[in-house]
């Protein structure tokens, strides 16, 4: 095959692209032919000219800025939040003591159903939708930094101590590098939760966003502008999760899997 | 304390010597010898106990400074307890033991160094990086990369100072580890089975390697091993410990560099294993 004769890095980095576009050409043959109708799925073509429309008129911009807003800002809060508690019940026995069985409990709440809650706490304004997303993503972020930060390899520990690191030193030097495999999966998964608890929050309570866009579609039956804030979301999450691996990638470089053989 | 410290970081180009000329003759040449260098170490009536169980039942010993002192002893005797007593990794139950002459004089935490059985290179910082790490407070110090390559270039791996660790083979792990240890010019060098999980050949060039940089820089060397034939190649003197006592103290007095399996190590170490196998039937200790 020639295709083995190609520079492995582009090939590769082409290949993830291989399935979509063929899915795209698929559909667009199916809608053209008539097979799919208009009223189920457009073709992608229409689902363009959709988005170019709003795209000229700066209600898709808009939208997309206000989803990615609250998806930030509620990533930074309950993110934030969640790395730091990890940290201090991953190195304080005393601190786990005292706060994870509460934590546990709380987690074991599917943060959705507080939907309604939120709603009479916050109506339908920004922070209700910064609120459930800053507890989604507050338990993927906080378990995953307690459990790398537990796990980090004693003898590297005892190794730091003997060789007179200050607590500080060995913060930086030995644990915080010995959990970050485990903070970066963490991250990764919190990321993908940020935009389930976005969509379903813009879906039942929003007055703008990509959530809120599709809604009003599907009330005045545009399905182009539907399939447009799904592939819209679809692109979002796939930048967000592409971001956390080149992160990933320059941060854990030292790491086995992440050099290149 | 610190004078040892402030010293002139080891001198390079010394380490080829010439054929048939033992390298410390070359040392001794070159500068007054170290004498002063190694600490000495006292132990007076060392306990240890975990839980019920006791694991050293009174340690008395005397290391002279510069010393190059092996530990053996069967798996569980107490020697790897022994040595990390002393450079601190458990408090003992009773007993107390001391550096340098007097015993209310603290030493400096560069002073004594330990290598383990297992590297324990952090992975996520290079190889001259982890050298650095044995600089301890020092390694904010002006000289600092300096001295940690220096350190390198003594163990042969100059040329993987940016490499990362998990690149090296397990020979070379522990000489990243062993730099590591000697970079601060420590005067109390601890070693637990460092050479245990190396193969056979390169375990032989590693203890020549232990050998050099002793010689070189006359610390007070402890190394605790299960191979009698390490110990008598390496030690001035022999340590056999058995149910937390030392049940034979050997001085080797042979001429350095010696030759490995020659009759006087042989006959040496017939003497130890018939100690260390004394009170036990053919099988046992299987």
């Amino acid at each position: 095959m020639s295709g083995a004769a190609l520079p492995s890095g582009r090939f590769n980095s082409l290949a993830q692209w291989a399935l979509p576009l063929a899915i795209l050409v698929v559909w667009q043959a199916l809608s053209t032919v008539g097979f799919i109708p208009v009223r189920v799925l457009p073709a992608p073509t229409e689902v363009l000219a959709a988005g170019w429309k709003l795209l000229s008129n700066g209600e898709l911009l808009k939208n997309i800025w206000v989803s990615f807003w609250r998806a930030i800002v509620g990533f930074a809060i309950g993110g934030g939040i969640g790395f730091a508690l990890g940290l201090a019940n991953g190195l304080s026995r005393r601190s786990e003591r005292y706060l994870d069985s509460t934590l546990q409990m709380i987690r074991n709440v599917p943060h959705l159903a507080l939907i309604p809650l939120v709603i009479l706490w916050f109506g339908i304004d920004e922070e209700a939708k910064i609120f459930l997303v800053a507890l989604g993503v507050f338990f993927p972020i906080y378990i995953n930094t307690q459990h790398g930060i537990r796990t980090v390899d004693t003898q590297l520990v005892e190794m730091g101590r003997t060789y007179g690191m200050s607590p500080t030193t060995l913060f930086w030097r030995v644990i915080l590098p010995g959990g970050l495999p485990s903070i970066f999966v963490g991250l990764r998964y919190a990321l993908g939760i940020m935009w389930l608890t976005l969509i379903v929050a813009e879906t039942i309570a929003a007055s703008s966003g990509i959530g809120y866009m599709a809604m009003q579609a599907r009330e005045f039956l545009l399905v182009d502008v539907v399939v447009l804030s799904i592939v819209i979301y679809a692109l979002l999450g796939k930048l967000a999760d592409s971001a956390a691996r080149l992160l990933e990638r320059l941060c854990l470089s030292w790491h086995p899997a992440f050099q290149k053989a | 304390m610190a004078s040892g410290l402030s010293e002139s970081v080891i001198d390079m180009n010394q380490h080829v010597a010439p054929p048939g000329v033992p390298f410390h003759d070359l040392v001794a040449g070159r500068k007054a010898p170290a004498e002063a260098r190694g600490l000495s170490i006292t132990i007076d009536n060392l306990h240890k106990t975990f839980g019920e169980q006791p694991v050293l039942r009174g340690i008395d010993l005397r290391i002279e400074p510069g010393q190059f002192v092996t530990i053996v002893g069967r798996s569980g005797c107490g020697k790897s307890t022994l040595l990390r007593l002393l450079v601190g990794l458990e408090k003992p139950s009773s007993g107390s033991f001391w550096f340098g002459d007097r015993q209310d004089k603290q030493v400096q935490r560069e002073d004594i160094r330990v290598m383990f059985q297992e590297p324990r290179l952090l992975p996520w910082a290079r190889v001259l990086s982890n050298v650095e790490v044995g600089l301890g407070t020092q390694r904010k110090s002006e000289d600092a990369r300096d001295r940690a390559l220096a350190t390198l270039r003594e163990v042969g791996l100059e040329d993987r100072r940016d490499d990362w660790p998990s690149i090296l083979s397990g020979g070379q792990k522990q000489r990243v580890a062993l730099a590591r240890a000697l970079v601060s010019r420590p005067r109390i060098l601890a070693l637990d089975e460092p050479l245990g999980a190396l193969d056979a050949l390169t375990r032989i060039s590693m203890q020549r390697l232990l050998e050099r940089v002793w010689l070189d820089q006359r610390y007070t060397a402890l190394l605790v091993t299960h191979d009698v034939a390490e110990a008598v190649t390496l030690a001035d003197r022999v340590l056999v410990i058995e149910d937390g006592r030392i049940s034979l103290d050997l001085a080797v007095d042979l001429p350095r560099p010696r030759e490995r399996g020659s009759p006087e190590i042989a006959a040496l170490e017939g003497r130890i294993l018939r100690d260390l196998f004394k009170n036990s039937e053919a099988g046992e200790d299987a």
